[in-house]
C-alpha cells in the first residue's frame, strides 16, 4: 500500500505535468520568454501548486506523524550560500537552454523517448558527478 | 480549455501531489532529489523514490489512453544542447539542492528563506539564457 500510494502520487504529480502544459518545453520557453510573445499561462501552475500546498501543509502540520512514515523530513537549512546561487543560476541556465526541468523531462520521456534520453542521460550523469566532487 | 485554466488546475495536482507526499511519506516532492537519491552511493529508501518516478512515466500513457494521443512535447533535436542542458540542471540542482518541485512549489509553500531566493534566481536566469538564445 505504501508503495502504490507514492505510485499514485507520482501519477497525480504527472497528470498536473500534463495538463498544465509544463510537459510541454515549447510552452515553458514561451513563458521564459518575457521579451517575445509571452505566454503567462505558466505562472497560474505554480500559483496554484503554491496555494494548494501552502494550505495543505499547514492541515498536515497537525497529524503527529505520516501515514506510512514515522517522522516529516523537512529541510532544516536556513542560510542562502554561494552554493544554493550558483546551483540555482546553473540549473535556470540549463532550464532555460531546452525547457526542460527534473519533472517534466521525466514525463517527456514517455512521449519523446529519443530527444529525452539525451538529456536525461546529461542530467542524470551531471548530478551523479557533482555528488560525487561538490557535496 | 483555456490555458490559464488548464494550468491552474495541473498546478493544483501538483499542489495535491505535494500534500499527499508529505501526509503520507512525510517527504517534499522535489524530483531532483528524488532522482539525485536513486543514483549511487544509492539511499536506503529509494524504493518510494522509484515507485514515484514509475508513476510520473505513467502520465502520459495515461493520458493516450483517455484522450487517443500524447500530449504535446515539442522540444529541439539538437544532441548536444540536449546533452549540455542536461548536464547543467544535473549539476545546478544538486549544488543547488533542488529544482522547480522542491524549491518552487515546496519550498515557496514553507516559506524557506532558501528556496524564495532560489526560485527567484533560477526563473531569473532561465529567463536571462532564453533571452541570450532567442534574442541575441
Amino acid at each position: 500500500m505504501k508503495y502504490v500510494s507514492t505510485l499514485l502520487i507520482g501519477l497525480l504529480f504527472g497528470l498536473g505535468l500534463v495538463i498544465s502544459g509544463m510537459i510541454n518545453p515549447q510552452k515553458v520557453l514561451g513563458f521564459l520568454d518575457i521579451f517575445g510573445e509571452w505566454d503567462a499561462s505558466l505562472a497560474f501552475v505554480m500559483a496554484g501548486a503554491v496555494v494548494v500546498t501552502f494550505f495543505g501543509y499547514r492541515w498536515i502540520g497537525r497529524a503527529g506523524k505520516p501515514w506510512f512514515g514515522l517522522t516529516y523530513k523537512i529541510p532544516n537549512l536556513s542560510q542562502v550560500d554561494p552554493k544554493l546561487i550558483i546551483g540555482a543560476i546553473l540549473f535556470g541556465v540549463g532550464w532555460g537552454l531546452v525547457g526542460l526541468c527534473p519533472g517534466p523531462a521525466i514525463a517527456a520521456f514517455v512521449v519523446k523517448p529519443g530527444a529525452l534520453l539525451v538529456f536525461l542521460a546529461g542530467m542524470v550523469g551531471g548530478m551523479a558527478v557533482a555528488r560525487r566532487f561538490v557535496q | 480549455m483555456h490555458d490559464y485554466l488548464a494550468a491552474l488546475i495541473g498546478g493544483t495536482m501538483i499542489g495535491c501531489a505535494a500534500v499527499l507526499l508529505m501526509a503520507a511519506h512525510g517527504q517534499i516532492m522535489g524530483v531532483s532529489g528524488i532522482v539525485k537519491n536513486l543514483l549511487p552511493p544509492i539511499s536506503s529508501d529509494w524504493h518510494w523514490r522509484a515507485f514515484f518516478i514509475a508513476g510520473i512515466l505513467l502520465a502520459p500513457l495515461v493520458t493516450l489512453f483517455v484522450n487517443g494521443e500524447f500530449p504535446d512535447v515539442s522540444i529541439t533535436n539538437n544532441p548536444i544542447v540536449l546533452l549540455v542542458a542536461g548536464l547543467i540542471v544535473g549539476v545546478g540542482t544538486v549544488i543547488g539542492n533542488g529544482c522547480t518541485s522542491g524549491h518552487g512549489v515546496c519550498g515557496l509553500s514553507r516559506a524557506s528563506i532558501r528556496s524564495v531566493a532560489a526560485t527567484c534566481i533560477f526563473i531569473f536566469s532561465a529567463m536571462v539564457t532564453v533571452y541570450f538564445v532567442r534574442h541575441l
